[in-house]
């Protein structure tokens, strides 16, 4: 029953310098659960698009079968047989659920018509088939669908239009329990049938419980291809993040000042009662999975989310609610995440994207002083060992680290006193990210800011940080000293409360 | 290291600096213009380059300068204003009601500033806090201007009678009509608000990227409906050059595809469809060109629903070559 359906060999993505994927070589058997487990990161979704045609492989192939294949879009993947259910499903709302399960296949009568009574009675076969068909409807709108239910729409378009390999990236993430247990019914059922089945998930518990084989990936690599038999969650995590700390990290310092930063209960549309105070010379790490809430507290504490509840201060002086302009003058800094679509100004020059936000220093009179700002922008830049042919260059010339050092650039630029960093070595090579590690330290050390640094790589997070917290599901479910924090703590804190229904019953036990 | 082109920029004269400073896009924009005018140099040399003829060129294009350009403004903060034809005929009407009612020049200035400027404030207030795309805010609001225009007009023309009042549409200084200096104003004006000060710079940002505006701490919805308010302002001016000139208020005035082709002249001048992109000098280029396109197409007697048809297709190779040279880039 279980035989070879789909072979990657050495498998390998670039994006510009960055490696999202090394030398991939793996089997995908038919009548088997593969799990693919690694961190944020370690190249998963990548390999997901590789194998849906998303976009294709730098080296290596993809063979089906025994034959080699190459997919120039997901329509030529799917006519193979391979399916992605997405986390977020794409289904229409405005159509009805046999439509959304037939889209792209709806059986027509004559070439023109569309053969309704026959739509309607696929469809209430399938449903029938996968145990739905008290709960939904052929003809139902699928604009009031729950999570698991348009999940299981997208299942059913995979298996009807004949999915051979089915692949599910945290199809749980936003699943009760027993639609959970419902979902592994309908997994095992595919299997039996001999559909090849790849389960990505971070909750290790589901992956003991249901998967034939675990490939752990990690930085892009394949690191081990092993039998579920026998496997333990402790072993999956040590293989995710069993990596030596570099030395790349600088020294930390002894002390730290005074309280310069204190979040009191915040709450916004994304993150729920968080506190947390930073001090001067201090790195505070926030860990986490994607999509915990780290970002959007980044973004609540600097008034890019307006604020239901609690308050932001800053040496104890209260900043406004919505209001990013206050948060600068009072010296709290931002270098979001995505640079090209949150930080820079892409159409402009490097010096004009370095005095964003410092227009007081660099005008007289309401007018922009050239003078004053290349006065003010080639002394840190030269700090920061930009590398660029000039300041007046375009800033989509430059290299990711870079561009990274011109954003840092713009907020040194200013009198800061927090500074916040989401993902600062995001798509960045080595040698720019040790310069940036020592740029932080150099700032708490010397000039007594305080630095946030929200990261998804464990060793970065605990290398840099004097103290971690760890979201998930918006609020702050752990802080671990420098002393205490270990990436097995760091990710078992983050995975544990990974979901609402855990954090519910943890807090219920009383947390 | 860090190399500083500052210095470099004070140094020799070279080819390569000029065009640098003029862009090429703006060089393309003149070999254009100087396509035209080879053509209808050749096609009509006798009256083209007649003093009297450039002037009438320059005339009929002051008030389309004047608009494109704050055309240019409403674009690059990623915004489109296409009500500024009714708010001319709107401030026209008003202008000459304002004379007819006190007979003093000034009353007449402030009705159209005014008026304008408040035709504005409603396109900006609608866009930024009713959240409605700014195409369809200026659709609607272009109907209901217009309408406004006939409705305190009474659908009949009004005549001014001030002089001094006509005589910004008539008058002359150095031998220069006065709307032609009015475009010169404007225009140097907007080029100091619009490169030089920090606010107009601000406006690049905003048009850029809306998400990178507000990291950086700016107020984007007072922005954005400053930048309505000042186009309303602006038609408000052009209603008066028009009101001057034909020294009669009328609700037709302004309806003949005038923000047609200031918005063409925009984008031929640069600007990008999503904003953060264009210039005041590639949107003057760009009234030229339209400017002896409409002279040249009368001299050399191209028939009406021709010209039409020209003007068209002239605003939908502009957008398509801005896109195009964006995505290149």
């Amino acid at each position: 029953m279980r035989t070879l359906f789909l072979r990657t060999r050495g498998l390998t993505r670039h994006f510009g310098p960055v490696r999202a994927l090394t030398d991939i070589t793996l089997d995908v058997r038919s009548g088997e659960v593969l799990a693919l487990v690694g961190e944020n990161g370690a190249g998963k979704s990548t390999m997901m698009r590789l194998l849906e045609g998303v976009f294709p492989p730098s080296r290596g192939s993809i063979e089906i079968e025994g034959r080699e294949v190459r997919f120039a879009q997901p329509r030529e993947a799917h006519a193979a047989g391979i399916r992605v259910i997405h986390q977020e499903p794409e289904i229409v709302p405005d159509l009805t659920v046999a439509e959304n399960i037939f889209t792209g296949d709806l059986p027509r009568r004559g070439r023109v018509f569309l053969d309704w009574s026959k739509l309607y009675a696929d469809t209430a076969a399938l449903l029938e088939t996968f145990g739905m068909a008290g709960e939904l409807r052929p003809r139902q709108l699928c604009a009031g669908l729950g999570p698991a239910q348009r999940q299981m729409i997208e299942i059913m378009r995979a298996v009807q239009a004949g999915g051979r390999m089915i692949a599910f990236d945290e199809p749980t993430s936003s699943l009760t329990d027993e639609e959970t247990g419902r979902l592994f019914d309908i997994i095992r059922k595919l299997r039996a049938e001999g559909v090849a089945i790849i389960y990505i998930s971070h909750r290790l518990a589901e992956i003991t419980e249901l998967a034939d084989r675990v490939a752990v990936l990690r930085d892009g690599e394949l690191v081990d291809d092993l039998p579920a038999d026998g496997i333990t969650e402790q072993k999956i995590t040590r293989l995710m993040v069993g990596r030596p700390l570099s030395d790349m990290f600088p020294d930390r310092a002894a002390a730290t000042g005074d309280v310069v930063l204190e979040v009191e209960n915040i709450t916004t549309e994304h993150v729920t009662d968080v506190s947390l105070n930073l001090r001067a010379g201090e790195v505070l790490g926030i860990g986490g999975l994607i999509g915990a809430g780290r970002s959007e507290l980044a973004k609540g504490i600097f008034g890019f989310h307006r604020r239901r509840a609690g308050r932001v201060l800053i040496h104890g002086v209260e900043l406004p609610s919505g209001d990013t302009a206050a948060a600068i003058a009072a010296g709290i800094g931002f270098a979001p995440e995505d640079r090209k679509e949150e930080a820079l100004l892409l159409m402009q020059t490097i010096l004009e994207n370095a005095v964003l936000c410092v227009p007081q220093k660099v005008s007289s009179g309401g007018f922009f002083s050239r003078s004053k700002a290349l006065e003010l922008i080639s002394g840190i830049s030269k700090q920061m060992r930009l590398k660029a042919s000039s300041l007046d260059a375009p800033i989509t010339s430059l290299s990711g680290g870079n561009q990274q050092k011109v954003v840092l650039t713009r907020w040194l630029a200013s009198d800061l006193k927090v500074l916040i960093l989401d993902e600062p070595t995001r798509g960045i090579d080595v040698g720019a990210r040790s310069e940036i590690y020592d740029l932080i330290r150099n700032l708490t050390d010397t000039q007594g800011l305080g630095v946030i640094v929200i990261s998804s790589e464990l060793p970065e997070l605990l290398g840099l940080s004097d103290r971690v917290l760890v979201m998930a599901d918006g609020r702050i479910r752990a802080e671990f000293d420098r002393n205490d924090a270990s990436e097995e703590a760091v990710m078992a804190a983050a995975i544990t409360h990974g979901s609402a229904e855990a954090s519910a019953q943890l807090e219920g036990v009383g947390q | 290291m860090t190399e500083q082109t500052a210095d470099s920029g004070h140094g020799g004269f070279s080819m390569h600096r000029v065009t640098e400073r003029i862009g090429i896009h703006n060089i393309s924009l003149l070999v254009a213009l100087v396509g035209l005018l080879v053509i209808f140099g050749v096609l009509r040399g006798d009256v083209f380059f007649s003093t009297r003829n450039l002037l009438n060129i320059g005339m009929g294009v002051a008030i389309l300068g004047v608009l494109a350009i704050s055309q240019t403004g409403v674009i690059v903060s990623g915004g489109l204003d296409i009500s500024v034809g009714s708010i001319v005929g709107l401030t026209t009407v008003a202008t000459a009601m304002a004379i007819q009612a006190t007979d003093m020049a000034g009353v007449g200035l402030l009705a159209g500033i005014v008026v304008g400027g408040l035709a504005g404030l409603v396109n900006g207030l609608l866009i930024t806090y009713g959240r409605i795309n700014a195409v369809i805010v200026t659709l609607g609001t272009m109907a209901i201007f217009r309408g406004i225009a006939f409705i305190l007009s009474n659908g009949q023309s009004i005549s001014i009678f001030n002089d001094a009042f006509r005589w910004i549409g008539t008058g002359r200084i150095l031998g220069l009509p006065a709307p032609l200096w009015i475009l010169v104003a404007v225009a140097i004006g907007f080029y100091v608000f619009m490169h030089k000060s920090i606010v107009g710079r601000n406006y690049y940002a905003i048009g850029g990227n809306a998400i990178v505006a507000r990291l950086s701490g700016l107020n984007i919805p007072s922005y954005r409906v400053a930048i309505y308010v000042v186009s309303g302002i602006m038609a408000g001016v052009g209603g008066i050059m028009l009101a001057a000139r034909t020294g009669s208020g009328q609700p037709i005035s302004g309806s003949d595809g005038l923000e047609l082709e200031a918005i063409t002249a925009a984008f031929l001048g640069g600007c990008a469809m999503q904003g953060g992109r264009g210039t005041v000098v590639g949107a003057l280029l760009g009234v030229a060109i339209i400017g002896v396109l409409n002279n040249g197409m009368i001299l050399t007697a191209v028939p009406t629903f021709y010209q039409m048809l020209a003007k068209g297709t002239l605003l939908i190779l502009a957008v398509f070559l801005a896109e195009y040279r964006l995505n290149k880039s």
